[in-house]
């Protein structure tokens, strides 16, 4: 269980938020929500350990992250703004080494499964730098198919330049998570419903 | 008995002590000035080899030594704030860098005014005089490192990794630099390893010393003062603080 | 985290930046033609007496190839901080430390390496005998990975940071001058006859304490920059 206890945040001479306190349990799905500047993607840093808060603590299962801070990583899976994919790197290699480098383990199998299921298989041998932008987002998102063991997935604005088809993909993958007892936090601005046992949602910049 | 060092360690409540303190200090600095000046021009003898030149090492070794001191202190703080995440110890390394700098640039500017009479150039390549060069580029490096970064939380933590990698390359620098000249056979500046060093000289130097570190104290808590309120100024009490006339 | 599971990881990481610099072989010719117009311009600068440039020489070399293996290092971090590799690598279970002192690693091969695999045509410029060059290798050799060890750390520093080229250079440069003396120090003694064992014994030294501390301030510096 993900504990947020009274953070604070702040950026340059900005404070973007303080005494914000939630809790999110197995089963839950997070949906961070706020208009442009709010923090959320400060709020999603300091979740996944990048940026410590400038006040209050963050707790993983009772351990506060950055004690624990290996334990933590090895249960999480983020997504940020930038998508981790190289383009000097084809799809398959990127998926492969970023999954390795993020010690997840990584079978040439897993690799072309989830490059299927991302409708990358076409595209596999192709340098990054030739893909569109969608495209590469999928390969950084097919990244998640190997993750299923990771509890946590932290996802900054996962739907952002997707088509329908890559939509459902990624819809299902995040059900199929939080079905399997995994905690989803998310920013969006999307409105994609995603059916979850437990949704709450966080509200910034109130 | 506990003591609660925190307490101090705020830059609200440590603000008000700086500025009581900062008078005491540079009177200090100028009692001592006065003292090591009057040794060092009255009292010390005339070096029977280097004449009347030589006493600009109550100044050069004095700024050499605070140089030196001051980059180290300077680490520790910065360090500290690094470790602990205390505030106030990094905007002491930030306050301290630029009297640093300017002990630095003092030793390095005496050091050159000596050579000239003793040596006739301005400049020689001698192990201290370059050791000193390179001290003042680092210093150099960890100020342009504070100034080009936008978040001061950054830009202190950015700095006391710099500090420490300085910190830790200071002497190896030293030694270098020390092994380099005596390979070239350089010209030896050594303003105070001559023979005839007597007690006074070092008297005045010590003096003069005590007044250079009463004065950087000083200028760093002044400057530490404004870092405070630069930074704090969204803050409370600074918001009453102006409200209040002084 | 098993061990396995962190060589392939610190092995990926590595040849992650192998394939992505060969990729982009324009760079690394870059890097060696910078080096060898730098130390061309010294004879034009000082003149061609060839007594003169013997005793520059090994000096010559080595600052050329200090400043090559400097213009080099902006290239460690930048793509990965730019497309958000190097938050993954920060968020990675495995060791923040081991994985930097890979991406070093590799990043010597691609640029350090070839460095010293041409400094010898340069030390024909400079009228090196035999044994000044062996030495120029072997200095060079123990030398530039100390110099991208050291660099890592102003490169991660100065990530995102305005002015990071000239800013890099301010940090670096005078962490570089143990380095410069020994190295240099190392092939002028060759050249005048001298045995160099105690310059190579002291470069050694410091690539070791560099390998200490370095990656450590490197894994600081990048978790920092991906704040």
């Amino acid at each position: 269980m993900l504990a947020i206890k009274n953070i604070e945040c702040v950026r340059g001479e900005r404070r973007l938020f303080s005494d914000l306190s939630f809790e999110a349990a197995s089963h839950t799905l997070l949906e961070v929500r706020g208009p442009n500047g709010s923090g959320k993607t400060s709020l999603l840093r300091n979740l996944c350990g990048l940026l410590p808060p400038a006040a209050g603590i963050i707790e993983w299962r009772g351990n506060n992250i950055h004690m624990f801070a290996d334990e933590y990583r090895s249960e999480l899976a983020f997504l940020g703004h930038l998508s981790g994919v190289k383009d000097e790197l084809t799809a398959s290699e990127n998926l492969r080494m970023s999954s390795v480098a993020a010690g997840l383990g990584a079978s040439p199998d897993q690799i072309h499964a989830a490059l299927v299921h991302f409708g990358l298989r076409d595209f596999r041998d192709s340098l990054c730098k030739a893909l569109s932008q969608g495209q590469r987002r999928r390969v950084a998102l097919a990244r998640l198919c190997l993750s299923a063991a990771r509890s946590l997935w932290i996802l900054d604005e996962p739907f952002t330049a997707l088509d329908a088809a890559a939509l459902v993909v990624i819809k299902d993958l995040l059900e199929s998570h939080l079905e399997t007892g995994g905690t989803v936090v998310l920013t969006t601005h999307q409105e994609v419903a995603i059916a979850a046992r437990v949704t709450r949602r966080v509200d910034l910049g109130q | 008995m506990t003591i609660n060092w925190f307490r101090y360690s705020s830059p609200a409540s440590f603000y008000p002590i700086a500025g009581a303190l900062i008078p005491w200090f540079f009177s200090g600095a100028a009692l001592l000035t006065i003292a090591g000046l009057y040794i060092s021009f009255f009292i010390a003898p005339t070096d029977a080899q280097q004449g009347e030149a030589y006493r600009i090492i109550f100044i050069h070794v004095p700024a050499a030594w605070m140089s030196m001191f001051i980059y180290v202190v300077m680490a520790a703080w910065a360090g500290i704030g690094l470790a602990f995440n205390t505030r106030l110890s990094s905007m002491a390394a930030s306050a301290l860098a630029p009297t640093g700098a300017m002990m630095t640039f003092i030793a390095l500017w005496t050091g050159s005014l000596w050579g000239k009479p003793m040596w006739g150039t301005w400049w020689v390549w001698d192990a201290r005089l370059t050791s000193e060069l390179i001290l003042l580029f680092l210093y150099f490096g960890f100020m342009s490192l504070q100034a080009a970064i936008d978040d001061p939380r950054r830009a202190d933590k950015a700095g006391a990794v710099i500090a420490l990698v300085g910190v830790i390359n200071v002497p190896i620098i030293y030694f270098s630099v020390k092994w380099w000249n005596t390979l070239h056979q350089g010209a030896s500046v050594s303003l105070t390893r001559s023979p005839t060093m007597a007690n006074t000289m070092l008297i005045g130097m010590l003096v003069m010393a005590l007044a250079f570190w009463m004065y950087s104290i000083a200028v760093m808590l002044m400057r530490l003062r404004s870092i405070i309120l630069e930074r704090e100024r969204n803050s409370d009490w600074v918001k009453t603080l102006k409200k209040q006339p002084s | 985290m098993n061990s396995p599971r962190l060589m392939d990881a610190l092995w990926t990481v590595g040849t992650r930046d192998l394939l992505a610099a060969l990729r982009h072989r324009a760079d690394l010719l870059t890097t060696l033609v910078f080096f060898a117009i730098v130390a061309s311009l010294f004879p034009l600068g000082v003149g061609s007496d060839t007594a003169l440039l013997r005793l520059m020489g090994p000096g010559v070399v080595w600052v050329a190839a200090l400043l090559a293996s400097m213009l080099a290092l902006t290239r460690l971090f930048a793509s990965d901080y730019g497309d958000g590799t190097l938050e993954q690598l920060a968020l990675s279970p495995h060791p923040l430390t081991l994985l930097v002192l890979a991406k070093t690693g590799a990043h010597w091969l691609a640029s350090g390496l070839p460095l010293v695999i041409i400094a010898p045509l340069l030390g024909l410029q400079f009228d090196l005998n035999a044994d000044a060059q062996l030495v120029l290798l072997a200095s060079l050799l123990l030398g530039t990975p100390t110099l991208s060890l050291i660099g890592a750390v102003g490169a991660a520093l100065t990530l995102g940071v305005r002015g990071g080229g000239a800013l890099l250079s301010l940090l670096v440069l005078p962490l570089y001058v143990p380095v410069l003396i020994f190295g240099a120090g190392a092939v002028e003694a060759s050249a005048a006859g001298l045995d160099a064992g105690a310059h190579l014994s002291l470069l050694g030294a410091l690539l070791l304490v560099a390998l200490v501390f370095a990656p450590w301030a490197t894994a600081v510096s990048v978790r920092i920059a991906v704040e």
